[in-house]
């Protein structure tokens, strides 16, 4: 840089001479005289400004930035650099601007200089050149222009790009920074920003939200779903702080789900419900009132923020950990630890800052951590801070289990190198002695042996820790009492001294013999003792004096006598108090009787509590709880409310709609409109693969349709500004691309989306359409294609569909409670094709990609979809002979269907009969012995079964895709019965559709050890097509791939549990010989499931 | 959110400051230098410290301290993380994370600074975007630049960021077009005394090196994708993909990025591929101690172990240490009393042995606990886990990319117990 300097200041002369003129008046402010040092080299940098050559300019800029960087003072050139802000030179530019905000704010009359530019750049068409203005223009904090900045922000807030109105949020805090007054026009900006639907936008406007006006969460309710679905395409640093005001959020709006925790939580999938046959569906009204249902929008948040575990970045990992922490129900809290514990393989900032945030939730659930134990096992190499938290967590999470393994552990922590870890292990034994009870002698054991340990400090922590636990249980232990007496003349870290002389006097009836002499011993050293030693000497001798006074009055004067004269007042105060306690004179008072009492009342014994366990008020993951205490701006998390607000207030403008009707119909119906919206949006996401984009751009359409109806809403007044509109125009046509590539999915989505809104289109439906609709709603793709028609023909009629969903909504709104019982009934005759299962299966691509794989003319996107299962068996299994069920006879089924309980599991069905003549109540699941891994949820009890009445209930069970047998018991009234359920193979499978084109690709990855064939003969009356498609799909649950070719037939499935492909190919070769190939990543399932398909084709 | 950053050598001066919002005085640093004395080691410095007005977070990279002021609440892991995506930039601009690459390329230092947080908040942290917006600099490009006086700053206006594939630049052009990915794997062991493992676990990252041209969409698959426990990706990657199919579907980034990094279940027992075979006794009442320590292959699925290297701090009382070694060289610093013991290759035949007589103060008491011994190693062509990659599938380009995967295994935190 000096060499540079040098070389341009030639250069800089020579131009020097032209503008020698222009430079005198911007002589410096007398101010600057400090720096004279500095001026002559600032003005050879003046001359290179003012010269006419870029590169001149460009090189003085650079070296400005350098002074400015290592904090020298550069403000005296500010007249210099000012002027070239309107550089054409982008780099100039740039340097300028940088100088620009750093000392705008001392100069700000001559920085008012370059407003003019920045307002001119405001204009520009192109988008980063207004986004950098308005940046620099809200950076350089010159008050005057508070009023120019508010116009710019106004203006920016609707420009068309999201990048602009990105900007327009940063600088909406740098305003309130600036002039806190401007406040409320701030937040009507806010206000509109948290409307916009681009993910660019929306952490930035989260971010001026909490600074601004974190208190407003009525700006929040309309925007929480769109934010939550939005959440997994917005950048890193916006999920941290869109995470952390949602969880503020939510616990204001939510009721708590720990109340009735571990018991039985009715999930709210509604859908549940739905399933139920009707007279069951009756009990569970009444017990949905009992117990807790989440709030859908409650569950959206949980579900939209778990894939964001899997962030690389540590801080929206921790951001979704103390999400799940303060949401959720506590059994789902676990999922956490793991991502958690993959955090500490970080570098140790995160490690230390995430290790806190376990230690604290340790503390509660000890659970979460459990199963990590080991990777919490401290390093020699760790810093001491790393191991201390480390060491803290381990205590934390001792148990009877496993405290054996974590003394071992303990044994080589204490011998470390570094001592004030060892000691910090001793008090980490201490306080596993006092919580585990088994092993405190074990432990106490071993600290006494650390008593001869050659380093003091951990001799002295293991009296202090031995002092804690004798206290605890002072019955038995003279013994050591008397070892710690002999200690004493070695020790001499006071604390040590201080707590074996307190143990000593506390106990001094158990060692009579050696008391005495102890005080005999620390008399003659007292006046070389430290404070805290001497104040024990005198409570010995006090308590001595009080228990045996025969062998110790004089010493105790004696010691009195020492402590009268002591230098410290703290020692002579004492002094005086414990001899007019106990001291018998004329003047002594009252008390003096009591002083036995006083000194040697029992003391209750110190908690040994872990430092973390006052920081959980704070919230995880906050700097406050980092430190522990409260930082300024840390907004408190309220706790849960009794009563949650109405949920209707987060429905957005189409369903308001909806709302002014349930006004009218009466608050009981409020929730079922919303509920409803919110199950479907769920489903739409399962099935179609579509996304939050489609998602919100059916949002978006629909909130357009709104404006044109010209509905009374009252937000879309202040919503519609130019910007919003022509964003959702775009975002529209955007929707319309994507319609061409795959028109049946947008589609449908949005249909039912709408739909689900309540905005049922179907004008000149009967009355009848309430079943259909909800059916249709339940998409089933054969009836969806049938309203995919409609729902096109009408998209040229929204003046006709917005009058027809006024009409149509309360219609559907009254009958839905009355007709339930209808209702319901026939859902179940479409559950088959309702999939909830179908979630891992469908789910193909991630949301911000869609579009970009569109366009690709190879899309990497196959289209696997579950379907409906192609043949329902009849064939049902034993699953209780009415013999040995003393009447009752039991026989189970698969129904195929997609299971309701949960994905991951099968659905059976189960007919229970009564043969007896005598009614049989409260049949129901008893005990289930199921291996590892696997899950069941049981039916719901049945009360009473009439004599000869029969009853089918449906269960799930996730066998894990395995064969294995599930074995539980039946029980009833008076009796239990163990039964057992084995699948078949075929049927721990769920038929896929897919293309050809897909199978064979999907093929061509599993080959290898994936893959499993069999040559067969097959019976000549099998060799027909349709033949050999009704035998393989009887025999599993396959979906049919249409094929090309005559002679090959092709069926695919997923398995229900991990939804592994299951590719299956029968191919015909010559005489009566057929190749069957079965590739899956489950090779067992996929060998049995060729042993099970061999004769199925071969026999006749 | 970040009020100031400063950053800060070893020697304690502050060679360079930037400020997001008014200007914050060194004075604040004091508060810094005051912990930094308490804690003695670096290591040990608190990342988070209260001051009066001012909360300072730091990190400690490559001998620099990263110091910010920050002034209200906000999550502290939000600006460590920042602060390390701070100090990778400057490690993938300049070659080196260090004070002299910092202070050399100053401008670009305040550019990127500039670039990446407005007002406090984050801005644009892709490499991608930033290399976009400011050209990292090359030698070629210096002396360019010194002849024509054109500069760092892309004249060209990004348009990454505008686009919904924020980390990939448009128009990327390769004449060769390659895609690498090395599979690192880092073993996380603690060994006891007796030579049985107390916890082990493999740590791994997929890094890729891909150049190839336009708008590729890759799918990366597994051989056996279920050893992959928990997994953290690149925002590149398709979650859902992943969760349904298990395998990696994105666009890259163009250059050098980390894809994902994993941990593989801990229920798999991890092979560890050496053993340590070690005698350090220190002798009661005498100023003199031994050493013998023999390392050799185990389980290493017959690939050579290379690159061995053997760290010991050892007790404060140590003096001196006389030692020999049948391979490699060794060293002790009697100053920080680390020995370090260069070993190479491992031949099977002909262990390496270090041994030889430890001088210690006279008159201190013996130590009372055996050092304990850390290793490093490399593995070529193995992933220690067994994990495989299946295969590379292109889509949306037309060209044939040329493809590469690399194994590789390493000992992570390996700390022989002894």
């Amino acid at each position: 840089m000096a060499g540079n300097g040098l070389s341009y200041s030639e250069q800089g002369g020579e131009a020097a001479p032209e503008l020698a003129q222009e430079a005198a008046p911007t002589a410096a402010p007398a101010a600057f005289g400090l720096f004279s040092s500095d001026t002559k080299k600032n003005e050879d940098l003046k001359q290179m400004l003012e010269s006419s050559k870029d590169s001149s300019k460009l090189d003085a800029m650079k070296r400005i930035v350098g002074m400015i960087a290592k904090g020298k003072n550069a403000s005296e050139l500010f007249p210099a650099v000012v002027k070239n802000v309107a550089s054409k030179n982008i780099e100039i530019k740039k340097l300028v601007y940088v100088y620009l905000m750093r000392y705008a704010e001392e100069q700000q009359d001559l920085a008012l200089l370059s407003i003019s530019t920045f307002q001119r750049a405001l204009k520009d068409p192109n988008q980063l050149i207004r986004a950098s203005a308005l940046r620099v223009l809200s950076s350089i904090r010159v008050p005057i222009i508070v009023p120019i900045m508010m116009l710019a922000i106004k203006e920016a807030s609707s420009d068309l790009s999201p990048y602009v109105r990105k900007n327009a949020a940063h600088a909406i805090q740098k305003l309130y920074s600036l002039d806190p007054e401007q406040k409320e026009m701030l937040i009507e900006v806010i206000e509109k920003l948290l409307k916009d639907r681009s993910t660019l936008v929306a952490g930035s406007v989260v971010m001026a939200f909490e600074e601004v006006c974190p208190d407003r969460i009525d700006l929040i309710h309309k925007n929480y779903r769109k934010l939550c679905t939005l959440l997994v395409d917005v950048e890193e640093w916006g999920q941290v702080v869109i995470i952390h005001m949602l969880t503020r959020y939510a616990r204001t709006q939510f009721v708590s789900p720990w109340k009735k925790d571990d018991e039985d939580v009715v999930e709210e999938y509604n859908e549940n419900n739905f399933y139920e046959s009707d007279d069951e569906q009756k009990e569970k009204d009444q017990k949905v009132k009992k117990t807790y249902v989440m709030d859908p929008d409650h569950r959206l948040l949980l579900r939209n923020t778990k894939p964001l575990l899997q962030s690389r970045n540590a801080a929206v990992v921790m951001a979704v950990a103390q999400l799940y922490w303060h949401l959720a129900p506590k059994s789902e809290a676990g999922i956490v630890s793991k991502s958690l514990v993959r955090l500490l393989h970080s570098n140790r900032e995160v490690q230390y800052i995430v290790l806190q945030n376990i230690a604290t939730m340790s503390i509660q659930r000890k659970g979460m951590f459990e199963p990590y134990l080991k990777s919490f096992y401290v390093r020699s190499t760790d810093p001491t801070m790393i191991k201390t938290l480390k060491l803290e967590i381990l205590t934390n999470l001792a148990n009877e289990a496993n405290i054996s393994t974590l003394l071992r552990e303990f044994q080589t922590y204490v011998k470390s190198q570094d001592k004030q870890f060892a000691a910090a292990t001793i008090q980490a034994i201490g306080r596993c002695a006092t919580n585990i009870t088994e092993v405190t002698d074990t432990c106490l054991n071993g600290l006494v042996c650390l008593l001869s340990n050659r380093d003091e400090i951990v001799v002295a922590e293991s009296v202090v820790v031995i002092k804690k636990l004798l206290q605890t249980q002072p019955a038995h232990h003279g013994e050591i009492i008397k070892h710690m007496a002999k200690l004493l003349d070695n020790i001499t870290v006071p604390v040590a001294r201080a707590s074996i002389l307190w143990l000593i006097g506390e106990y001094c009836e158990r060692v009579p013999k050696i008391a005495p002499d102890v005080l005999r011993k620390t008399a003659k050293s007292f006046t070389n003792e430290d404070d805290l030693v001497k104040l024990q000497i005198l409570n010995l001798g006090a308590k001595l004096y009080l228990t045996n006074s025969k062998q110790t009055k004089l010493l105790t004067q004696y010691v009195l006598n020492l402590g009268k004269y002591d230098q410290s007042y703290d020692i002579r105060d004492r002094t005086r108090f414990i001899r007019q306690l106990i001291v018998p004179n004329e003047k002594s008072g009252a008390l003096s009787k009591y002083a036995k009492k006083i000194f040697l009342a029992q003391k209750p014994a110190p908690l040994l509590e872990s430092p973390f366990k006052a920081r959980d008020h704070f919230q995880l993951g906050t700097l406050s709880h980092t430190l522990n205490s409260k930082a300024t701006g840390y907004l408190e998390l309220s706790d849960w409310p009794e009563v949650a607000p109405d949920p209707a207030l987060r429905n957005v403008e189409a369903a308001e709609v909806t709302k002014e009707w349930t006004v009218l119909l009466g608050k009981t119906k409020k929730e079922k409109p919303a509920e409803k919206f919110y199950s479907e949006s769920e489903e739409e996401e399962d099935e179609s693969a579509s996304t939050s984009a489609t998602e919100s751009e059916s949002g978006s359409e629909s909130e357009k349709e709104d404006k044109e109806e010209g509905s009374s809403d009252e937000s879309s007044g202040s919503s519609s500004s130019s910007g919003e509109s022509s964003d959702s125009e775009s975002d529209s046509k955007e929707s319309a691309g994507k319609k061409t590539s795959r028109p049946a999915e947008k589609s449908d989505s949005e249909d039912s989306k709408k739909k689900a809104k309540g905005i049922t289109k179907k004008r000149n439906m009967s009355s009848s359409s309430d079943s259909e609709a909800s059916s249709s709603e339940e998409s089933s793709s054969d009836s969806k294609s049938e309203s995919d028609l409609q729902s096109d023909s009408q998209s040229g009629k929204p003046g006709r569909a917005a009058s027809s969903k006024k009409e149509d909504k309360p219609v559907q709104d009254r009958k839905a409670p009355n007709k339930k019982d209808v209702f319901l009934l026939d859902l179940d005759d479409f559950c088959p094709v309702a999939s909830p299962a179908a979630a891992p299966a469908a789910a193909v691509l991630s949301p911000s990609l869609i579009a970009d794989l569109e366009g690709l003319s190879l899309s990497g996107s196959s289209v696997i979809d579950v379907t409906t299962q192609v043949f329902v068996p009849t064939k049902t299994y034993e699953l209780l002979h009415r013999m040995s069920g003393k009447g009752l006879a039991a026989h189970y089924h698969f129904s195929r269907q997609p299971c309701i309980f949960g994905e991951r599991m099968v659905s059976v069905q189960v007919t229970v009969t009564n043969t007896t003549d005598q009614k049989i109540e409260n049949i129901h699941i008893g005990e289930m012995k199921l291996p590892a891994g696997m899950r069941m949820h049981g039916f719901n009890p049945i009360e009473s079964l009439e004599p000869e009445g029969s009853i089918t209930v449906s269960m799930g069970i996730d066998f894990c895709d395995s064969t294995q047998t599930a074995t539980f018991q039946l029980c009833t009234n008076e009796d239990h019965f163990n039964v057992s359920i084995q699948p078949p193979v075929g049927e721990l499978l769920l038929p896929v559709t897919m293309s050809e084109k897909d199978f064979k690709k999907e093929q061509g990855m599993l080959t290898g050890m994936n893959e499993a064939s069999a040559t067969i003969a097959v019976a000549p009356q099998n060799s027909s097509s349709p033949v050999i498609i009704e035998r393989v799909v009887k025999a599993a649950n396959l979906g049919v791939v249409p094929s090309g070719q005559d002679n090959i037939h092709r069926f695919a499935a997923k398995t229900v549990h991990s939804g592994s492909l299951m590719l299956v190919t029968v191919e015909l070769k010559e005489s009566s010989t057929a190749q069957l190939i079965i590739n899956t990543e489950k090779t067992v399932i996929g060998s049995v499931l060729l042993r099970e398909l061999k004769p199925v084709l071969s026999q006749g | 959110m970040i009020h100031s950053l400063f950053l800060i050598n070893c020697s304690g001066d502050i060679f360079l400051e930037k400020h997001w919002k008014s200007v914050v005085s060194q004075s604040v640093c004091d508060y810094f230098f005051e912990a930094q004395e308490k804690a003695v080691d670096v290591e040990n410095v608190p990342p988070v410290i209260p001051t009066p007005h001012h909360y300072l977070i730091s990190i400690y990279r490559d001998k620099i301290f990263f110091v910010s002021v920050i002034q209200t609440e906000v999550p502290p892991l939000f600006v460590i993380e920042f602060l390390h995506r701070v100090a990778d930039t400057f490690q993938d601009y300049f070659g080196e994370c260090s004070e002299t690459a910092i202070k050399d390329n100053v401008v670009i230092v305040y550019e990127l600074l500039e670039e990446m947080l407005d007002n406090g908040f984050p801005l644009a942290t892709e490499s991608n975007i930033l290399k976009e917006l400011i050209k990292p600099p090359t030698i070629l490009r210096s002396v360019v630049n010194s002849i024509t006086g054109s500069s760092n700053v892309g004249d060209t206006l990004p348009t990454g960021q505008l686009s919904n594939i924020p980390w990939r630049r448009a128009g990327v052009k390769y004449t060769n077009n390659e895609a690498y990915f090395d599979v690192i794997e880092e073993i996380d062991a603690i060994i006891d005394k007796s030579g049985s493992t107390v916890f082990a676990e493999i740590q791994g990252v997929i890094d890729s090196c891909i150049k190839l041209s336009g708008m590729p969409d890759l799918s990366l698959s597994f051989m056996n994708p279920r050893l992959l426990d928990d997994v953290s990706f690149h925002p590149c990657i398709r979650f859902k993909r992943w969760e349904s199919e298990r395998v990696l579907s994105f666009i890259p980034p163009d250059g050098n990025f980390r894809l994902i990094s994993y941990r593989v279940s801990s229920q798999n027992l991890v092979a560890i591929p050496v053993y340590v075979k070690h005698m350090i006794s220190f002798k009661e009442n005498s100023s003199s101690g031994r050493f013998d320590v023999t390392i050799g292959p185990k389980q290493n699925m017959g690939k050579t172990v290379e690159g061995v290297v053997m760290t010991v701090h050892m007790p404060k009382a140590v003096l001196n240490m006389n030692l020999t070694s049948t391979q490699g060289t060794y060293t002790f610093d009697p100053v920080t009393k680390v020995l370090t013991w260069d070993v190479g290759k491992i031949t099977p035949q002909k262990l390496p042995n270090l041994k030889g007589i430890v001088n210690l103060q006279s008159g201190a008491p013996k130590p009372e606990e055996n050092p304990s011994l850390n290793i490093q190693f490399k593995i070529q062509q193995l992933a220690i886990s067994g994990l495989k990659v299946n295969r590379l599938d292109m889509y949306g380009e037309k060209y044939k990319p040329f493809k590469g995967v690399k194994y590789i295994t390493k000992a992570g935190k390996f700390q022989v117990r002894t």
